[in-house]
């Protein structure tokens, strides 16, 4: 095996990632599981970068609050499956990126394909709510849901949809006849309103 | 009656429920691990309360940020404080909020909408 050229390779491959992250202008990424641990150093670490750089305190909120929910809808979201599939124990990927007018949080993690059309009602339902309704709904939730054994409220996309104003915007890319990847991203407007 | 007095963390509310004093206050940051168990024994500290209330009882509220999941358990402690009311007792929330911060005072808002107590909103610098 021509362990050099491997490793050369992999460098290359290395800076080009360098310079997709650049381009896409990503301030984060993770692949993994995602814990309370993750959660709590993820938000510190964006929330002193967004402080150093003089982010409005109600910018700097929001992307808190998107990404608490965004790490968390992972984490409660892992134990469904009862496959060993390194897809499926929870995990998934997380970005951050900051362009010139706005913040995005972005997740995917693996669903089963009889999730799809659960979630793809829960978000369009949402999608088409206006803040008076989002706020009703968020209410009715709060008041007659329960929390899962994991802790989920079933607020989070709620509560992103109120907090950044912005419709939720999502996609599946297929992984298998029984699953999809399903990929979650939200922005946050760096304007401070 | 038995003082609870929890520190806060970065994940986790300072909390102080000092019934002798008439200090009951949550404040801080909330986005525990485990939401439940976290707020169990603040919601076991009033069952035992309502038994044997302060004539006046004020709870502030002085939150910074708090999860959705935080958010239910929020609740189920200001439902206790709307049975408190139910019974006779006079109970004031008071929800303190950051003065630029027009989530949490909405947050308030909506609480206020849902639990049948009076409510004051404080707003701080």
């Amino acid at each position: 095996m021509d362990n050099k050229k491997d490793v050369k390779g992999f460098l290359e491959f290395v800076y080009e990632f360098y310079k997709s992250m650049k381009a896409h202008e990503i301030t984060l990424v993770y692949e993994g599981e995602i814990t309370h641990q993750i959660t709590k150093a993820f938000t510190s670490l964006t929330e002193s970068n967004m402080s150093k750089e003089d982010e409005p305190n109600s910018v700097q909120r929001k992307v808190f609050h998107v990404m608490v929910e965004c790490l968390q809808n992972i984490s409660k979201h892992a134990d469904d499956f009862t496959s060993n599939d390194y897809l499926f124990s929870g995990r998934g990927i997380f970005l951050v990126s900051k362009g010139e007018n706005e913040y995005s949080v972005t997740t995917g993690n693996a669903v089963e394909n009889d999730k799809i059309e659960y979630l793809t009602e829960l978000l369009e339902n949402i999608n088409r709510m206006d803040k008076e309704e989002l706020k009703e709904l968020y209410k009715k939730q709060m008041k007659e849901g329960r929390l899962s054994e994991k802790g989920g409220a079933g607020l989070g996309f709620i509560d992103i949809k109120r907090k950044t104003n912005k419709e939720l915007e999502y996609h599946f890319l297929p992984i298998s006849d029984d699953t999809s990847f399903f990929l979650l991203t939200s922005t946050i407007s760096r304007s401070d309103n | 009656m038995e003082t609870i007095k929890i520190q806060g963390t970065e994940d986790t509310p300072k909390i102080i429920l000092d019934a002798e004093n008439e200090i009951l206050e949550i404040s801080g940051r909330s986005l525990p691990e485990d939401v439940s168990s976290f707020y169990e024994p603040v919601l076991n500290w009033l069952n035992d309360y309502a038994e044997n209330p302060a004539t006046k009882t004020v709870f502030n509220f002085k939150l910074t940020y708090f999860n959705t999941a935080s958010s239910k358990l929020l609740l189920d402690i200001l439902m206790k404080l709307e049975e408190l009311h139910e019974k006779g007792n006079e109970v004031v929330i008071r929800w303190h909020y950051p003065e630029d911060d027009e989530d949490m005072a909405e947050a308030g808002e909506e609480y206020a909408d849902i639990v049948d107590v009076p409510f004051e909103q404080v707003s701080y610098q």
